[in-house]
């Protein structure tokens, strides 16, 4: 019996990818004992989060693919219309409507849902039409990536709608979105970005992030002092870093954020070249697994949907790490598995659960 | 079927295509964070972790203690104590008034504080803050600190305040520190000393304060410290102490000041006191004074003008600043001339009919039908001004401005506070160059030359030197108002004025004539009502000069505007023996100077010769204040510890 069941939790349990996940979240909550000022609040709390995530990655692990995907219609429409309901009711935190407060639940933040539920429906609708693919496809596709960045633009959110349209995107792409669309789209997109800034489409604040990236020093009290004091911190950590618990701009409260968005910062400012060089090689075996499960998926919907996964996985360290070293504008986005705080750790583990699914289902497909 | 599998299969090699590319984008992604890593970490390394220190350690700068002046007695007239002000930054603040209004629902702020802040603030634009209230309770201070989160911008601030515990008294001599103003900074820095002033907010603005500001400030130190990023303190790193400034014991005595102003009451005028075996000045009057308290933590702009406005001038340093014809008392040192140039012996009479004539000219002498037989010692006893008239129209004017010059007359004494006047001693260059249209000095013009009137144009504090240099035989000690530098630390003390600056070659048998009739003032001339029953031997002379000439028609005093009535004078040297005081008095617009000028001389005189009335002086007048400043003295060794 106990056999059973541990058998049927580790049955669907990619080893590979679980090792690397719960490395790189364990590395997470040293640096975030380190952040807390050595106290083991957050580091409880973040670890009693990791365990429910873990719990729920292995629930949806031993789903089937087919299973999930049944998901992906109402995920979506939940999202859209929680969406709407941001826009009309959502609560005002600091000049944007990005909260949802739900009686009985709490605040929840619905463009968190859409980042697992736009995968989910283009692969699901990719996968309806497989074999008999054409433009009108791909134009119902497009029109399922606007309406929700869209939506998430006005709140506004511009960060997590770009990190939105690029789940779309990504399921796009890997579609087989023709080339000369995708290249035609990115002339179109600069176009309407140059124009958004010429005409003040763009919010004050969204424009002062983007200009502090390129002159940090502009701005030296709001934005641009996240960005050079995060950039102080990893400089300043050299090779080896200043060591655990020693770093001085973390411990002098000099960065912000550094239990949540900044929290590579902090690593960087302890552990130095050496520890960012770990960090990295990390994500990439992570990725590099995921990209693995995504080519040996035995279906249209788990290739889709895992190799999306792959690519999401990457963008969000990426853009993460891009932003806190200064080479992106400062926008929302969490340290995957590293940053402190329970919604985005959720989605994190709800996408590797799936990877999982897809991996663990490919032979009952097959055979 | 076989079109839908070739469509399966060209999807699946799209795909795999597509994810392979993806895969390159991906390490390309990570190579460009490592890249990053490695500008951050290693090409940028030392550029980050500078600045990363600057950060962490912050380098506050430690005002010095200020020297401490007193009186030649040990008696404190300037001291520091500490006290919590209101201060506020300007810069985070939007609305000022607004933010004063916030504040007063908390302190009490008077309408003085708030035009003094309004004055700091249009005066020196800066980006600190500055102080709105001094000398807060204690119980202001908490109730600021609870309040503080409505008030940005507005902060509570240790400061050592710096104190003159006697107010008005001396306050010309003292001066007053006060904010350092922009030209101030750049003269700082150009003379180096910007690392000793750093955390200095004040420097000294008039008086010793002014003069001796080297030797007072001392240097500031510095702490090192390293701070959280809301500039808290976490830990002290290192720590320079500053160095305090020396001490200045001054030559004053703050009793014999004490009486000297008192006996001027309400009027304006000047008295120096000098010790003429030393130069020590030991009394400096310049009256009205006023309050160097209200120039510490900046004045208001109304008090100020009411000061620069103020018909009485009180910020004037008469002694120093006020140019005025000396009137008879010049007839000592004309007739010590008249012997040393071989023009008169002292037995030589002339017979005063009560008015001199030269050509068309005619000068009458202040007493109807004049002094009769008058020899060298009796002019100067009575004030003949027939005598001065006739000698004066003998000599050369040029060999009679050599002679005087060597008693100070027409230049600065070199006294230790700034602002000193040079005054004018008339000669020929200078009737020439000042008056181009009528270049020739007249016989007439020395006629009145003769008497002290006219051109001459000296200030009380030459005067005074003159004096002492007279009663001191003719061997001259620069005047200075310090005695003693003392370093705070060590304990050393070094006099400011060792030895006599010159010698001037007098044939003594001449002083003494012109001494004899000094005292012959006092026990039979014009001061003698103002000397009678004295317990002490001096010598005087008594002076009054003519603010504006008066063409025939007689002096009515009474009638003429306070304004423009003459000034009085009385200079004074005592004991006659061996003079250990010599000292002048003036008083503007006071009339004759026996009557206005030589009682004043008499009450500083009196003190001067009697110690209990010297300690009296000061016991019934300054003990609170006296008290206050101790305490404040005690408070600061405390903090020194």
């Amino acid at each position: 019996m106990i056999q059973h069941l541990w058998s049927k939790l580790t049955d669907h349990l990619d080893p590979f990818l679980f090792a690397v996940v719960t490395a790189i979240a364990a590395l997470g909550l040293l640096v975030l004992y380190s952040a807390a000022n050595e106290t083991m609040g957050r580091v409880i709390s973040q670890s009693q989060k990791v365990v429910v995530a873990v719990v729920i990655m292995i629930v949806i692990a031993n789903l089937s693919p087919q299973f999930i995907a049944r998901f992906a219609v109402p995920l979506y429409v939940i999202g859209i219309a929680l969406l709407v309901g941001v826009a009309l009711g959502g609560e005002v935190v600091k000049g944007a409507r990005r909260w949802l407060k739900i009686p009985g639940i709490g605040n929840i933040q619905p463009s968190e849902i859409m980042k697992i539920a736009l995968p989910l429906i283009l692969a699901w609708y990719f996968e309806r039409h497989e074999g008999s693919m054409n433009w009108r496809n791909f134009v119902v596709a497009a029109i399922l990536v606007v309406i929700p960045f869209g939506l998430v633009v006005r709140q506004p959110d511009l960060g997590t709608a770009l990190l939105i349209g690029a789940s779309g995107f990504y399921v796009l792409f890997l579609a087989g979105l023709d080339w000369r669309i995708i290249v035609s789209g990115a002339i179109l997109s600069a176009i309407a970005f140059a124009a958004a800034w010429e005409f003040n489409w763009l919010h004050d604040y969204q424009k002062e992030r983007i200009l502090t990236v390129i002159n940090p020093q502009l701005d030296t009290q709001d934005a641009g002092w996240h960005t050079i004091q995060a950039a102080i911190a990893i400089g300043s950590g050299g090779l080896f870093g200043k060591g655990w618990l020693n770093g001085t701009q973390t411990h002098l409260e000099f960065l912000p954020e550094k239990h949540t968005d900044f929290i590579f910062a902090v690593y960087g400012e302890e552990f130095g070249l050496v520890g960012g060089i770990v960090l990295v090689v990390l994500y990439l075996l992570f990725i590099g697994r995921c990209f693995v499960i995504a080519a040996n998926a035995s279906t249209l919907f788990g290739r889709l949907i895992a190799g999306t996964m792959s690519l999401l996985f990457f963008t969000y360290a990426f853009v993460n790490i891009g932003m806190v070293t200064g080479m992106l504008p400062v926008v929302g986005v969490p340290l995957p598995f590293m940053s402190f705080g329970g919604t985005a750790l959720m989605t994190l583990f709800i996408a590797v659960g799936i990877m999982m699914s897809v991996q663990s289902h490919r032979k009952l497909v097959n055979s | 079927m076989s079109a839908e599998l070739r469509n399966y299969d060209q999807e699946l090699f799209w795909f795999q295509r597509r994810l392979s590319l993806a895969a390159v984008l991906v390490v390309i992604g990570f190579l460009i964070l490592l890249g990053r890593f490695v500008y951050l970490q290693v090409i940028q390394h030392k550029h980050f972790a500078t600045l990363a220190e600057a950060n962490r350690i912050d380098t506050q700068p430690e005002a010095p203690n200020r020297g401490i002046i007193t009186d030649r007695n040990g008696v404190v007239l300037a001291s520091n104590y500490s006290a919590y002000t209101l201060e506020m930054n300007p810069q985070k603040i939007a609305d000022l008034d607004a933010a004063i209004d916030e504040v007063s629902k908390i302190v009490e702020i008077s309408a003085r504080d708030r035009r003094r802040f309004k004055r700091l603030y249009d005066e020196f634009r800066t980006n600190d803050s500055l102080p709105l209230k001094s000398r807060l309770t204690d119980e202001e201070v908490a109730r600021v600190a609870a309040n503080r989160y409505r008030l940005p911008g507005v902060e509570i601030k240790a400061r050592l305040f710096r104190q003159y515990p006697f107010g008005e008294l001396a306050s010309h001599v003292v001066g007053y520190i006060g904010r350092i103003s922009q030209g101030e900074k750049e003269r700082i820095e150009q003379q180096g000393l910007t690392a000793s002033y750093k955390g200095s907010d004040y420097i000294g603005k008039r008086g010793i304060e002014l003069s001796y500001e080297k030797e007072l400030h001392g240097s500031a130190g510095s702490t090192e410290v390293e701070v959280d990023a809301n500039r808290r303190v976490v830990r002290v790193l290192s720590r320079k102490p500053s160095v305090v400034g020396n001490n200045l014991q001054l030559s004053l005595d703050i009793r014999l000041q004490k009486i000297a102003e008192d006996a001027f009451g309400s009027k304006r005028g000047a008295l120096i006191a000098i010790e003429p075996g030393s130069g020590d000045v030991l009394a400096f009057v310049s009256k009205p004074g006023y309050d160097p308290n209200l120039f510490v933590d900046g004045i208001d702009t109304e008090s100020w003008d009411a000061l620069r406005d103020s018909p009485d001038k009180p910020m004037l340093n008469r002694p120093l600043q006020g140019g005025y014809p000396p009137g008879s008392i010049y007839k000592p040192f004309m007739a010590l001339m008249a012997q040393e140039l071989g023009v008169r012996t002292a037995s030589q009479t002339i017979n005063d009919p009560g008015f001199f004539r030269l050509g068309a000219g005619h000068w009458r002498d202040d007493k109807d039908g004049g002094h009769g037989i008058v020899d060298m010692v009796k002019s100067i006893a009575i004030s003949c001004d027939t005598y001065y008239y006739q000698l004066a129209s003998e000599l050369d004017i040029d060999d009679w401005a050599g002679f005087m010059k060597q008693f100070g007359f027409g230049q600065k004494t070199g006294i230790d506070i700034d602002g000193e006047l040079p005054g004018i001693l008339p000669n020929r260059e200078w009737k020439a160059k000042r008056f181009p249209k009528d270049p020739k000095l007249h016989v007439g013009d020395q006629v009145s030359l003769g008497i002290g009137q006219g051109f001459n144009t000296f200030t009380p504090m030459q005067m005074a030197y003159a004096t002492a240099v007279l009663a001191n035989r003719g061997v001259a000690f620069k005047p200075h108002l310090v005695k003693r530098v003392q370093d705070a630390r060590t304990g050393e003390s070094r006099l400011t004025q060792p030895s006599p600056a010159y010698t001037i070659p007098l044939k003594q048998a001449h002083v003494d004539v012109v001494l004899k009739g000094m005292e012959g003032v006092v026990t039979g001339g014009t001061g003698r009502t103002a000397f009678l029953n004295a317990k002490y031997t001096s010598g005087g002379k008594t002076g009054t000069a003519q603010v504006f000439g008066l063409r025939g028609g007689e002096y009515k005093a009474s009638q003429i505007a306070e304004r423009l009535r003459d000034h009085a004078w009385y200079i004074a040297l005592a004991p006659m023996d061996r003079p250990t005081i010599a000292l002048v008095a003036f008083v503007e617009n006071g009339g004759f100077g026996a009557e206005a000028a030589a009682p004043i001389a008499r009450k500083v005189l009196d003190a001067y010769f009697d110690p209990a009335l010297l300690d009296a002086a000061i016991r019934k007048s300054v003990s609170p204040a006296e008290a206050l400043a101790s305490a404040s003295l005690q408070r600061e060794v405390k903090r020194a510890r």
